[in-house]
């Protein structure tokens, strides 16, 4: 039987009367690739926060990892790594410190943090660069190190939103070469993404339209549903009939 | 007519003299859709400040609509519409106090040329009242749009509209640019998403602040040295890495559900890269020639 | 000018629309003007007292019955001696000491005239000035008795003095502070702050690729603000005349007219600090760092500017603030005229037109 690492069931959330997400229901099994996607305002970062245990949901269940996101949130949050295009590292503090800092607040020891650390930079082939400021390093890298940082402390679950904004196409695989290592050592992905390309390389896929999940399979499963060449074509038709703006 | 023309602009930041444009040179007929395409850093904002006269370049000279960068700028500013990459217009203000306060900026009146946004405005105007930190991503950029089209520009500059926007927004903003360039407006868009390339007329090509090819998209996609074939199995991750563990394959690479396989134009056969995979024990696969796309060349000149 | 009018009219809408900052704009000045107006006119009651009573006659003692009859003091103790009355108010015991001296009602049986020292502890000056009118209401109020009843009226003199604080800074010094200080902040820190704000979210970038001139931008920014300021002084007066009957003893029109000069001061160098900052944390930052404190500190609104080291008095000089303050306390309450402060309205004129000059040289037509 297969694991199931997210579960949500009729999940929802009101603010005021509008509902930002409408009974969510899904599953992700383990070291699954799951592209979560939706036209801006369709409820993708509502739904997202609620899975993280950063906003209490109206109504409906859900567990990540096996903890209850009502009442286990402390737990979620050691069992999940995250990455937004937004935010992920100190641009003031340098590789090292990031790595130091993140490694640190999720709990690893000093003989962890500094085998890790040697491993990460190696991976990554930034020894050259530890002691540069994170501002001074390129886009694609610190993308790549933002990621590498979410996934140090070997997370259950990553939650990466729109990770690959405006990154060079070769990066853009080479993130996704490391999605994919990722996923195949088990942890499980969840990521948002605009580029519907991407959206290709998960294993399931979901596409919100104003506060619901219209569609969830496997590309090539959508794909013939729709009778679209392509899962941009399915997200067209699905999405061109949203009512909601933000 | 030549409606901007850039020569071999350069241009670097602070004291370590970091290189954000370094000799970019291109030029726009009247009337064209030219797409500066490239990744964040590439310099496509810089390059498009100093076109709109924001920035003093280090070096090189540029004309637009056949006035000098420097010299001219004062006239420049009155003949170019601006949308920078960021949402640049006033948060608190409702949409219609934002349009109606930029045509006058402008010396004009929204009723003046309205027939030029018409198109555009009549999607945003059942919510002309509202205020605009509280439009939608698809919405902002429209009235952004109206905003910087409301003078009548001669030459409209458009650094990234479509980044961070869903895909049927951008299907649409497309489809707004293709009718203003039936009004005779020269755009110049940047964008980091290699598909929207193929909708421009002619395109840059653009990576640290270099220009690696500059044509229309067809003949780019033309110029492709290699073979290219699409792959496909139940796992990618495997086929990924049987691929990559062949040297004689040029390259090979994720493409939506495919795989893209890059064979040299003479040496491996695409019968021997298929024995190859089964080989490695890769079953299953479907294999077909795949068409040339931009990011395709796009990959093939970042690896050169 | 059609464009001019229309970025002032966008200007009202940002101000008028931030609910909040507005609140703050208008609520400060009436708050900081309440606070002191209620410092100064509650009632004081059981204030501490001692009388030193070196006469011990019929006069002394039935006015001494009257205090002790009011609600407003509380006698201590009978004293004899003047290092007594000392001791008591350096220990902070005693607010105010009623002294007698020999011979009191003899002399205003005979020279129909007397005297009373009241020494008062104005460390507090509200409390001193209060408590000092209720005893001579007292006196006063005996001597009415004593006046029905005789034909030649009696008079006596009390003599007050106030230990401490011998010049009584109190509300008449406090609301042109206030004004200083108000003006300050809603120019200087609104004007830099509101054009940094564009800088921040990029709209100044748009406005720069517009025919719009610099000056135009900058110009029409400050003038929400300089008709807010405008408003917020005449609050301030109408205030301090009805609420602390503090008297306008110069020319209102005078008044008015240095005021809007210093605005224009302040507006100026707010837009100064705008030029030359890039966040609108900077902004505030130096507007609170740079400006406010010296302007509390340095402008003679708190400590007289005399009592500073030499070093502070010249620093002092540049604060716009203190010239301001003299202006205001010159017309508002000595009453005086242009005359005699036409040296520092120069040197406030001297300061705008520096700013300005300034902040042209250094305004970018481009980005950085």
């Amino acid at each position: 039987m297969a694991e199931y690492v997210i579960k949500a069931e009729k999940l929802t959330k009101k603010f005021g009367d509008f509902i930002a997400a409408n009974a969510i229901t899904f599953e992700v099994e383990k070291g699954e690739v799951f592209g979560f996607l939706g036209a801006n305002g369709a409820g993708k970062t509502t739904a997202m926060r609620m899975l993280c245990g950063l906003s209490k949901p109206t109504s409906g269940k859900a567990t990540i990892a096996g903890f209850d996101i009502y009442r286990q949130t402390e737990q979620i949050k050691k069992n999940i790594g995250y990455m937004s295009q937004k935010f992920s590292l100190y641009e003031d503090l340098t590789v090292l410190e990031n790595i130091r800092f993140f490694g640190g607040i999720y709990g690893l020891d000093n003989q962890q943090l500094k085998s890790k650390t040697g491993q990460l930079l190696h991976e990554l082939g930034l020894e050259q660069e530890a002691k540069k400021l994170v501002s001074e390093i390129p886009l694609g890298w610190k993308q790549k190190l933002s990621f590498s940082v979410a996934v140090l402390h070997s997370p259950a679950i990553v939650f990466l939103d729109e990770p690959t904004g405006g990154v060079d196409p070769v990066t853009r695989r080479q993130f996704w070469d490391m999605i994919y290592d990722a996923a195949h050592r088990g942890v499980t992905v969840f990521v948002t993404t605009h580029y519907m390309d991407e959206a290709e390389y998960c294993n399931r896929i979901s596409i919100m339209v104003d506060g619901k999940i219209e569609a969830l399979d496997t590309p090539s499963g959508l794909k013939e549903r729709f009778n679209a060449p392509s899962i941009d074509e399915v997200f067209y038709q699905l999405a061109r009939g949203a009512k909601r703006v933000e | 007519m030549e409606s901007v023309n850039a020569e071999s602009l350069r241009k670097t930041y602070g004291r370590e003299k970091l290189l954000a444009v370094d000799d970019v040179s291109f030029s726009v007929s009247k009337g064209e859709i030219f797409g500066l395409i490239g990744p964040d850093g590439a310099g496509k904002t810089s390059v498009f400040r100093i076109l709109t006269t924001l920035l003093l370049p280090d070096s090189g000279t540029a004309t637009v609509d056949g006035l000098d960068i420097i010299k001219d700028y004062e006239r420049i500013r009155k003949r170019i519409g601006y949308m920078p990459g960021r949402f640049s217009l006033y948060t608190d203000l409702s949409v219609e106090e934002n349009l109606d306060f930029f045509a006058t900026v402008f010396g004009t009146t929204v009723e003046e040329n309205y027939d030029l946004i018409r198109d555009i405005y009549i999607q945003i105007e059942p919510f002309k009242k509202r205020r605009a930190g509280k439009l939608s991503g698809g919405m902002k950029q429209k009235l952004a749009l109206c905003c910087a089209l409301i003078h009548k520009p001669e030459v409209l500059f458009l650094d990234e509209p479509t980044t961070g926007v869903d895909p049927v927004s951008r299907k649409e903003f497309w489809e707004m640019l293709k009718r203003l360039k039936m009004q005779g407006i020269t755009i110049l868009v940047s964008t980091p998403y290699m598909d929207e390339a193929t909708l421009c007329d002619r395109i840059a090509l653009m990576q640290r602040g270099h220009i690696l090819s500059i044509d229309t998209p067809q003949r780019i996609i033309n110029a492709f040295p290699d073979h290219l074939f699409a792959v496909k199995t139940g796992d990618m991750y495997g086929l990924l890495r049987a691929l990559q563990s062949n040297k004689n394959i040029t390259d090979s690479y994720a493409f939506g559900e495919y795989a893209h396989v890059v064979l040299p134009p003479s040496g491996i056969s695409p019968e021997d890269v298929q024995a190859y995979l089964q080989q490695q024990g890769v079953a299953g696969i479907e294999w077909r020639k795949a068409d040339v796309t931009i990011e395709d060349c796009f990959i093939k000149l970042l690896k050169v | 000018m059609k464009q001019f009018l229309a970025f002032v009219r966008k200007e009202f809408y940002h101000v008028l629309r931030d609910k909040k900052t507005l609140l703050i704009l208008f609520g400060m000045p009436i708050a900081q003007i309440l606070i002191f107006g209620f410092a100064l006119t509650s009632e004081v009651k059981n204030s501490r007292i001692v009388i030193m009573d070196q006469s011990r006659d019929r006069g002394t003692q039935q006015i001494i019955s009257k205090i002790e009859a009011s609600r407003y003091f509380d006698i201590q103790q009978d004293i004899l001696s003047p290092p007594q009355v000392e001791a008591a108010f350096k220990k902070g015991k005693i607010k105010m000491a009623v002294i007698f001296p020999r011979g009191f009602y003899e002399d205003l049986m005979h020279q129909h005239s007397a005297r009373v020292q009241v020494i008062a502890d104005a460390s507090d000056p509200n409390i001193a000035t209060t408590i000092t009118n209720y005893i001579s209401a007292i006196i006063l109020e005996y001597q009415q008795d004593l006046n029905e009843t005789l034909q030649q009226p009696y008079r006596i003199t009390a003599e007050t003095r106030m230990l401490y604080n011998p010049q009584q800074k109190s509300v008449h010094s406090m609301v042109p502070g206030v004004m200083a200080l108000v003006l300050m902040l809603v120019c200087v820190m609104m004007t830099a702050i509101s054009i940094v704000r564009e800088k921040e979210t990029g709209t100044m970038e748009v406005l720069l690729v517009s025919p719009l001139r610099p000056m135009m931008v900058i110009v029409a920014k400050a003038i929400p603000y300089l008709l807010l300021s405008f408003i917020n002084i005449v609050t301030i007066l109408v205030l301090s005349v009805a609420l602390l009957q503090l008297p306008v003893n110069g020319s209102i029109l005078l008044l008015l007219a240095v005021s809007t000069l210093y605005i224009i001061t302040c507006l100026s160098l707010g837009i100064l600090i705008s030029i030359k900052t890039a966040t609108q944390q900077a902004a505030m930052t130096i507007s609170l760092m740079g400006m406010l404190l010296p302007t509390i500190m340095l402008s003679g609104f708190m400590f007289p500017v005399e009592n500073m080291p030499v070093a502070l008095q010249v620093v002092s000089n540049i604060v716009p603030a203190k010239w301001f303050n003299i202006i205001i306390k010159a017309v508002m309450i000595k009453g005086l005229g242009l005359g005699a402060i036409w040296k520092e309205v120069l040197i406030l004129t001297g300061m705008t037109v520096f700013f300005l000059v300034v902040s042209l040289k250094s305004f970018k037509i481009r980005l950085a």
